[in-house]
């Protein structure tokens, strides 16, 4: 797949290939548009061949009620009161964002597990997932799930499988008004710039595009009414970052650890040289027992039954 | 004083037990090294690869815990810091020597065997709680992120000390001649005990003489 270049790897220390330029996508969801139709979670199951569960309504439009292994993209229901007065629905379509810099990278321990593309895309290699779900604890927006079937991690693939051949992803094909766009990140931008100048017009002074800097901007972007308060949007995060423990955690410290537990081996190994073994001397040259003095040996007690009144101190 | 008589050190329960708890370390070790850092990932190729090491870390840490309990019920009387460990420990400079001067006479454990023990028992606790946090199969989705964030790297930091304090717990075994023999088969002979453990040897023979503690060694 040449045309999606590989330019980082879960657990890999070297350089991937990163030579050939390539522009980065994104797919921009415009939540002022959506009317919740769940057309774009039909479209995802049925180009990705996923057939979640049935489950059971709990009384919000929210179904499924979360992402699943087999759920990469769910429509957010939020039911806002303005200060007005007024009620807002807002909908959020939520999946994976896309980062790029991706928490779920970051902390995969798998070489090749997680991969992020030239073009922007990360994705899973369930080949090479082993299932631990430490993509789940890197991930600021809380998108991998682990499967109870095959123990490995899903998630939106921002169908980088058609993405490869020139397509859009299936969700974008589908969406019938115009809420999901896809194309070069740029050309993105621009648009979401366009669609921002209008909301801005019409009221929704508060406007704006969410491709938050904390994880270096992400490829799946949103045009939000409130973008000073994403929170809003079923709990999109306001400022997303790699938690600062994920960073501890899987950054500087572990080399320096290694280095540390192979400083104190080779610590053993020259103390040894220098230092020297612990030997006990008469170990190596017994003192030979004077044989004409009768030996004691306080930790042995004898007992003797031809002698009377046995229970006394009775040592040979 | 018969000096050819050796001392039984460890019974064949107290040797077992330890094994038991070495073995598992190793296997522990060796497959949580291998999600530590990428460079060590290929020791998951031991395990049966990725996905078995992933499933059998767990399991094969939590029995290194349970028998480890063992070994702290057995042992725990006997590491109480005493007044003399401390002095061990301002000494400490001579006995990396290997000199003697003014190095305080010891019971059953020195003053570092005892700060390996608890240091151990704490690493152990810290692995047992994170580990349990962190494992996704099982337990995990009882947590909230920030508990699991913060277990990983816990998990971590006390392999990392626990792997480091066994470095050294290792090196002092081939430092120190005579005391694997004291795990393996049990038997120190009474000059090993003498030199390194007086007052424990004074304790177990039954010994009133002071030893020759002090006398220069070579």
């Amino acid at each position: 797949m040449a045309s999606q270049d590989i330019i980082a790897r879960s657990a890999t220390t070297t350089v991937p290939p990163s030579v050939r330029q390539q522009q980065e996508v994104a797919k921009l969801i415009d939540t002022t548009k959506c009317i919740g139709c769940k057309a774009c979670q039909v479209a995802c199951s049925e180009w990705n061949e996923l057939r979640d569960e049935v489950g059971h309504n709990h009384g919000t439009y929210d179904n499924p009620q979360d992402l699943t292994a087999e759920t990469w993209t769910l429509m957010r229901f939020t039911e806002h009161e303005r200060d007005d007065g007024n009620l807002e629905w807002l909908i959020r379509k939520d999946g994976c964002m896309h980062c790029a810099e991706p928490g779920c990278l970051k902390a995969c321990p798998s070489p090749g597990a997680i991969i992020k593309h030239a073009n922007g895309i990360v994705d899973f290699n369930q080949d090479h997932c082993i299932g631990c779900g430490y993509c789940i604890t890197g991930c600021p927006f809380n998108i991998p799930r682990i499967s109870q079937k095959d123990h490995k991690a899903y998630k939106c693939t921002l169908c980088s499988d058609r993405v490869t051949v020139g397509l859009e992803p299936a969700c974008v094909k589908t969406c019938p008004t115009g809420a999901i766009v896809f194309g070069t990140k740029d050309e993105m931008k621009v648009h979401a710039a366009e669609r921002i100048v209008d909301l801005k017009s019409r009221g929704y002074d508060k406007a704006g595009l969410y491709d938050p800097d904390g994880v270096g901007g992400t490829h799946v972007m949103y045009v939000l009414h409130h973008a000073d308060t994403p929170k809003l949007y079923a709990g999109l995060p306001d400022q997303p970052v790699i938690s600062p423990l994920v960073g501890l955690w899987k950054g500087f410290t572990k080399p320096l650890a290694l280095l540390a537990m192979g400083a104190a081996v080779l610590a053993g190994f020259f103390h040894y040289v220098r230092v020297g073994p612990q030997r006990v001397e008469e170990d190596e040259h017994p003192i030979p027992a004077d044989e004409s003095v009768h030996q004691v040996d306080p930790s042995v007690h004898v007992y003797d039954p031809t002698k009377p009144g046995g229970q006394g101190e009775q040592r040979p | 004083m018969n000096d050819n008589k050796p001392i039984l050190r460890y019974n064949a329960n107290e040797r077992s037990n330890h094994w038991v708890v070495a073995i598992l370390f190793v296997l522990a070790g060796l497959s949580g090294l291998a999600l530590f850092h990428p460079a060590l990932f290929w020791l998951s190729n031991l395990f049966g690869g990725g996905p078995w090491t992933r499933i059998l870390h767990p399991f094969i840490g939590v029995a290194m815990f349970v028998f480890f309990l063992g070994l702290v019920l057995r042992f725990w009387r006997a590491n109480f810091i005493t007044a003399n460990d401390r002095l061990w420990l301002r000494r400490v400079d001579q006995v990396m020597l290997n000199k003697e001067e003014g190095v305080p006479p010891i019971g059953k454990y020195n003053a570092g065997q005892k700060l390996l023990f608890w240091t151990l028992l704490v690493c152990m606790l810290v692995l047992l709680v994170s580990g349990v946090v962190i494992w996704r199969a099982y337990f995990s989705h009882l947590f909230g992120i920030e508990v699991i964030r913060l277990s990983a790297l816990l998990h971590a930091l006390a392999a990392f000390v626990l792997i480091l304090s066994i470095i050294v717990h290792i090196y002092a075994g081939i430092w120190i001649k005579g005391s694997i023999g004291a795990m393996l088969h049990g038997w120190v002979s009474r000059a090993w005990a003498r030199k390194h453990h007086e007052l424990w040897y004074r304790e177990v023979t039954g010994d009133k003489t002071p030893g020759n503690h002090g006398r220069k060694e070579g």
